[in-house]
């Protein structure tokens, strides 16, 4: 058993969308084998138990893919080390005696529900506005029938495995979305499948982008160099030739 | 209640292909007018509520998450089979079906298998129609590989992320519905209660997660597609929010629940670290066409893995099972696993562990391909490894990654050490062959229901399952109920129902908040998941089942004395979310046992220490156990109805993989 590390934690605590919030400081003492989160949970356990509020946070599959876990932890969305989600970030990457600081996904797209849980509804309804391929369940031709070159195949399967959690927004001084949008668009654009709407799907997700009001692109990278999923940065540029190429046919 | 099946007559290989041509319609018109609510947004509930959505019906769907995206079918890495013989390999829709059924250990329905197995081929079709990057080969087509209980390669995967790349095909289908206005979505909403008139299920009472108000919401069918319940056990690779609330209460309104105590122990999982766990991780099946298992023949054996050398190695799997070695089927290597470390021949520090290597298939299978492709004459060994160790990367890079960054250890270096864990739930809500459960209206999809996979599941098959489910056979089967529903004009949400209904959920609510104990819900739940797991895991006897329900029954008693959830109960409280499914939990868990000990056999994943062969094989007893155990829920205690199978098509026998 691997000894007991001491934690000085700063949280923002807010206790809903409208009221204001403040950072909280707590002890913890957590294992260096202890994932970010099961460390929340030791400190909620403590909290409840003296009889105090725990803090709200999302999580669900606790294994890197939901998507669901946002942590901003000491300035960077889910912390410190490259390619992994908060829930994949452990104890061990953090030293005896660190305060560490936590705070929600910060963006006008993203608003707080309650404490470190925000409202990302803005991505489901940028993929409702184009992120799909129009075909009903029955129509579909033999999987065989229509050849992709690996290389397209492995290019559009690198873009769509976006997990959808938003640390690219957390991460823009702009709360720019086009990481995540151009990772969408990416991934249909290359397909066979997806070329008949490829032009009225990148305008169509790109307004809707700007109607949630995410910020534009000034193609700092922060959002690629912390993306959990190391979408490339790629999909931004392609992002762009997409939308241009389909603004000059008129779209 | 006696139970029907509805079983079609005829041949089995044509029941279905009758069956869609003969059950009633409902005109496009008509669709219009009808609503359907869809509980969950996994691959069954996304799939069917885009499928319903595209056919012209009204649907609202509802999930817990912030996103329909986030259902835990995300997380299933390996794969998912279809009888697409691309491969040439002698793969065929029967051969599908038989494997299912055997796999199974001869306790599913050979209708339903055999409709998943015809369904299984479309599936793939659909989800590359919807832009699913399935890994491909060089020539642009689709690429397959092995899992356990199969002697073909009919997976199809994309990397270890498959279930990523399905979900969210039938996400985006569920989101253009959305677009549309076909789909009405309900996030971070939880359904707490079914809504039924006249015996038939007319809607629900569902809870917004974040203002915490209790709504009212009509349907003429609901559809439960809310996945398992293997969070009972409270360690397990399900998602920390993935519960049985809502076929629980479905279950309390009179659905019946089919073999409870059938639960998947996967094989291969990392092994528990410390008492703060709050999860475990899968390392796909996938992992074993490559990976050979293995301990030292020596107990207690504490050198390093690579400083053992190959003779003192007992590749315990490929030794008991030269026919299926590696790629035995979950219950079968789970229990093998267990075997060896209870005989002390474990590994790790807890010794509750057995190696997973990979190192003889990197150099020897790839190593060996890539040289040759490279012209290299004799390569050393190094070079081997370097060649094999790039294809091993882009096979299963992401699960490697994710076991380095749990445990701290390289795999491509060290064996990775895993153990068996709760994975999946095989029992479910009872449904018939429409997938309606006995409340007439109400139906259950995927894992939530029990159907397809018998006593143990079958690798790659619960993604296929749960999308033949909502792309191929609700769309299908549920115009035998709404046709005749079509003269019901909507009811209104005043109706005396919905009002009792959002009373007893209220009610339940205000009971736990008044509590106000010492215990946080956590400890509850940890507690109850080591009785579950140290007595109805994955060795069974009648004395642990007793002494569990014992304990169940007192550790439920004092959670309503003494659990403690902060908070009120009109704003966003994950804790107050989290004590109504430990309290479903607690009570899911002791039909769970009840089932278990009644269920005197061992068949599958339900091992019962007293029925075993000499070999210590799961004994099964076809005589008296030939059923499906639906157990109705009578207050505080339960009804045992049977529902025999019958098999036609396929021999029965004792399951052997040797």
């Amino acid at each position: 058993m691997s000894k007991l590390m001491k934690l000085n934690l700063k949280v923002w605590r807010q206790k809903n969308t409208n009221s204001a919030g403040n950072f909280e400081e707590y002890k913890v003492d957590a294992s260096p084998d202890m994932s970010f989160l099961e460390m929340f949970d030791v400190l909620n356990e403590q909290l409840i138990e003296t009889g105090k509020e725990p803090v709200a946070f999302d999580h669900d599959c606790r294994e890197g893919i939901c998507g669901m876990c946002s942590m901003v932890i000491d300035g960077r969305p889910h912390g410190p080390k490259q390619g992994v989600t908060t829930c994949q970030l452990h104890m061990r990457s953090f030293s005896d005696g660190d305060t560490i600081t936590v705070e929600p996904w910060r963006a006008n797209g993203f608003p707080v529900i309650k404490d470190l849980t925000v409202n990302r509804s803005a991505f489901d309804r940028i993929i409702a506005s184009g992120g799909f391929i129009s075909t009903n369940a029955g129509n579909a031709v033999d999987a065989n029938s229509v050849l992709i070159p690996k290389e397209v195949a492995d290019e559009a399967f690198e873009a769509a495995t976006c997990i959808g959690c938003g640390a690219c927004v957390s991460a823009c001084k702009n709360a720019s979305a086009m990481l995540f949008v151009g990772a969408k668009v990416t991934q249909l654009s290359k397909l066979p499948q997806g070329k008949p709407e490829r032009e009225s799907r990148v305008v169509a997700m790109v307004n809707q982008m700007d109607a949630e009001g995410f910020g534009a692109c000034t193609n700092t990278g922060a959002c690629a160099a912390e993306c959990p999923k190391q979408i490339p940065l790629s999909v931004i540029a392609n992002l762009n030739r997409e939308y241009i190429s389909a603004k000059m046919n008129g779209k | 209640m006696t139970l029907e099946s509805k079983i079609p007559a005829g041949d089995i290989a044509t029941k279905w292909t009758q069956y869609k041509s003969t059950v009633p319609l409902v005109n496009p018109a008509n669709k219009r007018q009808l609503e359907i609510i869809v509980v969950g947004t996994g691959l069954a509930g996304a799939s069917a509520a885009a499928t319903l959505a595209e056919m012209g019906y009204k649907v609202k769907a509802f999930c817990f998450q912030d996103s329909p995206r986030r259902a835990h079918s995300i997380a299933a890495q390996g794969g998912i089979n279809a009888a697409k013989n691309y491969q040439n390999d002698g793969d065929s829709v029967y051969r599908l079906f038989y494997d299912t059924i055997k796999g199974g250990d001869y306790r599913s329905r050979e209708a339903n298998v055999h409709r998943l197995a015809e369904c299984s081929t479309s599936i793939i079709d659909q989800c590359v129609a919807q832009g699913v990057p399935f890994a491909r080969e060089y020539g642009g087509t689709l690429s397959n590989r092995s899992f356990g209980g199969t002697q073909v390669q009919r997976t199809f995967y994309a990397a270890g992320q498959t279930g990523q790349q399905l979900l969210l095909g039938a996400y985006s289908g569920l989101e253009r519905q959305v677009g549309l206005g076909n789909v009405k979505m309900y996030a971070r909403h939880e359904m707490i209660e079914v809504v039924k008139i006249d015996g038939k299920a007319r809607g629900i009472i569902a809870r917004n997660l974040v203002t915490g108000e209790l709504e009212r919401h009509f349907g003429h069918a609901v559809l439960l597609c809310t996945g398992g319940y293997g969070n009972v056990f409270y360690l397990s690779t399900n998602a920390m929010g993935s519960n049985v609330t809502a076929a629980w209460k479905a279950h309390k309104a009179g659905a019946y629940f089919a073999n409870p105590c059938f639960t998947q122990i996967h094989p291969t999982c990392i092994p528990v670290s410390g008492h703060y766990q709050s999860k475990l991780t899968l390392m796909s099946e996938s992992l074993r066409n490559d990976g050979r298992i293995w301990v030292p023949k020596k107990q207690n054996d504490d050198r390093h893995p690579n400083n053992i050398p190959e003779d003192e190695r007992d590749y315990y799997l490929e030794r008991r099972y030269p026919a299926f070695g590696n790629l035995v089927p979950r219950d079968i290597a789970s229990r093998a696993a267990k075997e060896r470390c209870d005989a002390g021949y474990g590994v790790g520090q807890s010794k509750m562990a057995v190696y997973l290597d990979f190192k003889y298939n990197m150099m020897q299978k790839y190593g060996r391909t890539e040289a040759s492709k490279l012209n290299i004459a004799n390569p050393d060994d190094e070079t081997l490894m370097r060649l094999g160790k790039e294809v091993v990367k882009e096979k299963y890079g992401n699960l490697f990654d994710m076991y380095k960054q749990i445990t701290d250890e390289d795999p491509y270096e060290v064996p990775m050490r895993i153990y068996p864990a709760v994975h999946y739930t095989m029992g479910g809500l009872w449904v018939d062959y429409d997938l309606m459960t006995n409340v007439p209206g109400m139906y259950a999809l995927g894992e939530a229901n029990f159907s397809d996979h018998g006593a143990n599941r079958l690798g790659a098959s619960a993604l296929m399952q749960g999308l033949a489910d909502g792309y191929f056979v609700i769309p299908i089967t549920i115009g035998n109920y709404l046709s005749k529903e079509i003269h019901t004009k909507p009811i209104s949400t005043d109706h005396e129902a919905f009002v009792a209904a959002e009373k007893a959920a209220h009610d339940r609510i205000q009971q736990l908040m008044n509590i106000q104990g010492t215990r946080s819900v956590e400890s509850y739940h940890r507690e109850l998941g080591l009785i579950m797991w140290n007595k109805c895991g994955m060795a069974r006897s009648e004395k642990g089942l007793k002494e569990a329900i014992a304990e169940i029954q007192a550790l439920r008693a004092d959670f309503y004395k003494n659990v403690r959830i902060p908070g009120s109960i009109n704003e966003f409280n994950p804790e107050l979310d989290k004590a109504g499914r430990v309290a479903d939990f607690l009570e899911l868990g002791e039909l769970m046992c009840v089932d278990a000990l009644d269920r005197n056999e061992s068949c599958g994943g339900h091992f019962r220490e007293e029925y075993q062969t000499e070999e210590g094989e799961a004994l099964r007893d076809d005589e008296k156990f030939m059923y499906v155990a639906a157990w109705e829920n009578k207050g505080a205690s339960w009804e045992l109805h049977k529902d025999e199978l019958k098999y036609e098509n396929i021999k029965i026998q004792q399951r052997s993989y040797k």
